[in-house]
């Protein structure tokens, strides 16, 4: 970390115009998105808005298909996540260290999924899922999402194994617990929060997942499929409006807790999704 | 030398003698051999990557030889080259380009938006600002694609905010001349390749920044101060110093947008004219048309181009920027 | 009395490099040992082997007369303070210290009564609600030797504990271990590349170099009689002469000479030996000066002057000619061709 003192003082007033102007560009459409959903105006995407109202919130949330949609969403990314941390946190205990025969493959095996474009990997899912004569459902999205939200938690656990000192494992030992002892009481603990952050990252992908999910979906609607229809077919605007920033929403709690957990850290959580 | 400690010694260790229970002898296996643990933990995701992911990834490129006969609509188990010939067709090579075209100068144009503001970050940010700084580009990065793609048909739509704002700031002319060009206008802003290249930039903008951020979070401030003192501007120490040394961080987020630009068929499919993507075209062949044995040859294109992407900016040192 | 370690035959490769070769060596029980040498020569894995992170690929490791070739470190007598200090973040500095007796299944109330008792002991009483990452270096370092000697190891490793430390407090905490090491008992093995450290704490020391030991002895004895060039020149420094020199001076292949032994246009002693050469350097180094003399093409002779008040005479200065002397048993004869020395 640099102190103050060693940075160029002042930026010049363009690069700060061109640097807030940046974060202008890249929040003001989900701005759009937070007025619009307040807006009286039935079907129209006409600027500005005519009138505030938080009726269509309260409509949103009766309907039952959003409300399915929701749920499915959730119970999907729970799984997912729940697969993503067993596997991902497995794989870094494996890779944080030690150099062996065919490491980068494996490397570059966890990344494939996020790396390659979701058509591939969903394409090549369904393909797979029609193979062995699973019917594309709520099993099939969960495998896929678990699939690529693995890299997530990979990341974020393999950064905390390697900043956490080997020799934390080598003191446990050498005080007498052995390896289940190890790492119920050193481990787990210095891992745990890494743990949290990709999880939640993972849950925040999986949640928001469209490409992959529509190949793997089958007649399941979880909701970004179900917003991608609407969009397709615009019929109810202002409940779409009111859905899509409450996605926003969810993904962030999620987003924000894992930057928190993981800020002390050198780990950048989520620069390598 | 018979103190309290020597005289009584372990009182408290365990003894190798004792007899050991299966949980610890399976600890002491593990332990004195590491093969064995590096085994047990790397079976599950192998297990799981190798039967879920790679298995059908080699089976759908696999299927690309398969032959799909067009009057019965069915596909045959038949080995042919000819969907992969297919793909340097006129009509298919066009898709090809313009797909490509798109995604190079969607990972150009985010570069020069994301320079400044990964710069401002990395070096004159700091403490409060940085997080917030930090945090206000992960958000929209997180934020769910299909929301942001949604926001962006609300934002480019006849009656919506940006015409209103052009027309605030009377700059319709200068938008009616830019959909006037040939290749990038179209009759309004939703339907043109500018608003195409507007959205994908959008979105795959904060993929762009953090790596950038990143790698010039690295460069050592005694560098700059090293060039300054050696005589440098403070805009040749940009060009020479800074700018080459940030190549990689670059490189390493233009992976991401050219990739993930490459592979979209929902953007294109919302916003711009029409004229097939490769995604799209991915996506009409097996979904519409029922075409499995062509839809695998067109994601052989991606991954090739793909595949040859990462080697280019591999020489440009972004893989140790990621 | 009892060996409290003894290396028979041990090796211990990492693919092309043999980082421990074929080390014999006894360590007596009680003893202060350490295992002096420069990075890479095999001194700690010397003392993890001892503890259990590594094991041999040849050769045995006995410790307390049992052989502990293939049994992992939580089945040995043994505890480790780490050269970073391996202190557990997430605990208290209480619990840190109680860590050993809590996986062995010792009573809470015991425990924390006898890490309270080893925080004590190293005078740090009033810690142990604090997290490690709330005290000094000096501190950590003495919680990381309450953990290991809480747990009333029979051999104690310690693995450069003073590295990190700076001068004042690394003399300071020198003078406490081996206070403590007096009043407990307890072998002590000492890994460190800081020669004064080893010499000024150990019985005994064993240097260490290319993965074997050099030469095995009490610190005068390294100082004053190093077996080889090696031993010569990484403890202490030495003037190493050599070749035909050397056959005129001494009658051998090759001699050390200390520097402070030798003195600078000194005519009142009737020294054995005397040369004459041109002045190349001088440094003032406070206590001392050191004076380079070049006695023949090629060769440097380094002597050290005490500056005392006294007998301030005039330096010499560089390109001056100026004769040196010294006694004939101030000159050790070198082996040059051995390489390791098995310990008693």
């Amino acid at each position: 970390m640099r102190s103050d003192s060693q940075k160029i003082p002042g930026a010049s007033p363009w690069l700060k115009l061109a640097a807030w102007g940046g974060l202008l560009f890249l929040h003001f459409p989900i701005v759009v998105i937070a007025i619009y959903a307040f807006n009286t105006e039935e079907s129209a995407f006409s600027f500005p808005p005519k009138g505030f109202t938080t009726k269509w919130f309260s409509v949103a949330l009766q309907r039952q298909d959003v409300l399915e949609a929701i749920g499915l969403s959730l119970q999907i990314a729970c799984f997912a996540t729940l697969i993503a941390l067993v596997l991902g946190t497995l794989a870094a205990a494996a890779m944080y260290r030690k150099s062996f025969f065919g490491k980068e493959s494996i490397t570059l095996m966890l990344i494939l999924p996020i790396a390659l474009p979701g058509i591939i990997t969903g394409l090549a899912l369904l393909n797979g899922f029609k193979a062995v004569g699973l019917e594309p459902g709520m099993l099939t999205i969960i495998i896929g999402h678990a699939t690529f939200c693995v890299v997530i938690v990979y990341n974020n656990v393999v950064a905390r194994f390697r900043r956490t000192s080997a020799s934390l494992i080598e003191a446990s030992m050498d005080l007498g617990a052995d390896g289940w002892q190890t790492f119920r009481y050193i481990l787990l603990p210095n891992l745990g929060s890494a743990m949290l952050a990709g999880g939640m990252l993972a849950f925040a992908l999986s949640f928001d997942e469209l490409i992959v999910t529509t190949f793997t979906a089958g007649h399941e609607k979880p909701l970004p499929i179900w917003l991608l229809n609407q969009l397709t077919r615009p019929r109810d605007v202002p409940v779409t409006n009111v859905v899509a920033l409450l996605v926003m929403l969810a993904t962030m709690i999620p987003v924000s807790l894992a930057y928190l957990l993981t800020r002390d850290g050198d780990s950048v959580a989520g620069s390598g999704k | 030398m018979s103190s309290a400690v020597s005289s009584n010694p372990a009182a408290f260790n365990s003894h190798p003698e004792q007899p050991r229970n299966l949980l610890q002898r399976c600890s002491d296996a593990l332990y004195l051999q590491p093969q064995l643990l590096l085994l047990l933990l790397l079976t599950p995701p192998l297990l799981w990557f190798g039967s879920v992911y790679i298995a059908s990834l080699l089976a759908l490129l696999w299927q690309g030889l398969y032959t799909f006969d067009d009057f019965t609509m069915l596909v045959s188990h038949t080995l042919t080259l000819s969907n992969y010939a297919q793909l340097f067709e006129a009509a298919n090579f066009d898709i090809i380009l313009r797909t490509l075209l798109m995604a190079l100068s969607v990972s150009l144009f985010s570069a020069m938006l994301a320079f400044p503001v990964a710069y401002y970050m990395a070096r004159y940010a700091s403490g409060k600002t940085k997080a917030f700084f930090y945090l206000a580009v992960m958000l929209p990065m997180w934020t769910s694609y299909i929301v942001k793609a949604y926001a962006w048909t609300l934002l480019l739509a006849q009656e919506g905010v940006s015409n209103w704002f052009i027309d605030l700031l009377h700059l319709t002319p200068v938008l009616n001349w830019l959909l006037s060009l040939p290749g990038i206008g179209g009759n309004t802003l939703s339907t043109s390749n500018l608003g195409r290249f507007l959205v994908f930039t959008y979105i795959w903008l904060p993929f762009m920044i953090l790596p950038i951020q990143a790698s010039l979070e690295r460069l050592p401030p005694s560098l700059l101060q090293a060039s300054s003192d050696l005589g440098a501007t403070p805009a040749k120490t940009f060009r020479h110093v800074i700018l080459p040394l940030s190549v990689p961080g670059i490189a390493a987020g233009s992976i991401f947008t050219f990739s993930l630009t490459l592979g979209d068929y929902i953007v294109p499919q919302l916003v711009g004219p029409p004229g097939l993507f490769l995604g799209s075209m991915v996506y009409v062949q097996q979904g519409s048309i029922g075409n499995m044995p062509m839809a695998a040859a067109f994601t052989l294109v991606p991954i090739v181009l793909i595949s040859v992407y990462l080697a280019i900016v591999k020489r440009m040192g972004a893989f140790d920027a990621l | 009395m009892t060996n409290a370690v003894e290396f028979i035959n041990t090796c211990r490769r990492f693919g092309d490099v043999t980082a421990v070769d074929r080390v014999s060596l006894n360590i007596a029980e009680g003893e202060f040992f350490s295992m002096l040498g420069p990075s890479g020569s095999g001194k700690t894995t010397c003392l993890r082997l001892i503890a259990g992170f590594e094991q041999p690929d040849d050769g045995q490791i006995v410790i307390h007369g049992k052989d502990a070739t293939g049994l992992p470190p939580y089945q040995r007598n043994v505890n480790t303070v780490f050269q970073d200090y391996a202190l557990f973040p997430h605990m208290s500095v209480i619990d840190n210290i109680a860590y050993g007796l809590m996986v062995k299944g010792v009573a809470k109330k015991e425990r924390l009564a006898r890490a309270q008792e080893a925080l004590e002991l190293v005078a740090l009483k009033d810690h142990g609600s604090r997290k490690p990452a709330q005290l000094s270096g000096g501190q950590r370092q003495r919680i990381a030797l309450a953990r290991a000697l809480v747990n009333r190891p029979k051999v104690l490793l310690l693995d450069e504990p003073l590295g990190a430390l700076d001068l004042k407090l690394r003399e300071q905490m020198q003078g406490e271990l081996k206070r403590l090491q007096r009043q407990l008992g307890i072998t002590f093995i000492f890994v460190t590349h800081d020669q004064t450290e080893a010499l000024s704490m150990s019985d005994r020391v064993a240097v260490f170099n290319r993965g074997r030991i050099e030469q095995l002895d009490t610190p005068q004895n390294l100082y004053n009689r190093p077996a080889t060039e090696f031993v010569a020149s990484f403890v202490g420094s030495a003037n190493v002469v050599r070749g035909e020199l050397a056959h005129k001076l001494a009658g051998v292949d090759a001699f050390a000479v200390r520097p402070e032994f030798i003195s600078v246009n000194n005519s009142a002693l009737t020294e054995q030996i005397n040369l004459s050469g041109t002045v190349t350097d001088i440094q003032y180094q406070g206590a001392n000066t050191r004076i380079e003399v070049e006695v023949a093409p090629g060769v440097l002779i380094a002597a050290l002057q005490a500056n005392t008040l006294l007998t301030e005479q005039p330096l010499p200065t560089p390109g001056q000619v100026t004769h040196i002397s010294w006694q004939t048993g101030a000159m050790v004869s070198l082996d040059s061709s051995r390489t390791a020395a098995a310990g008693a």
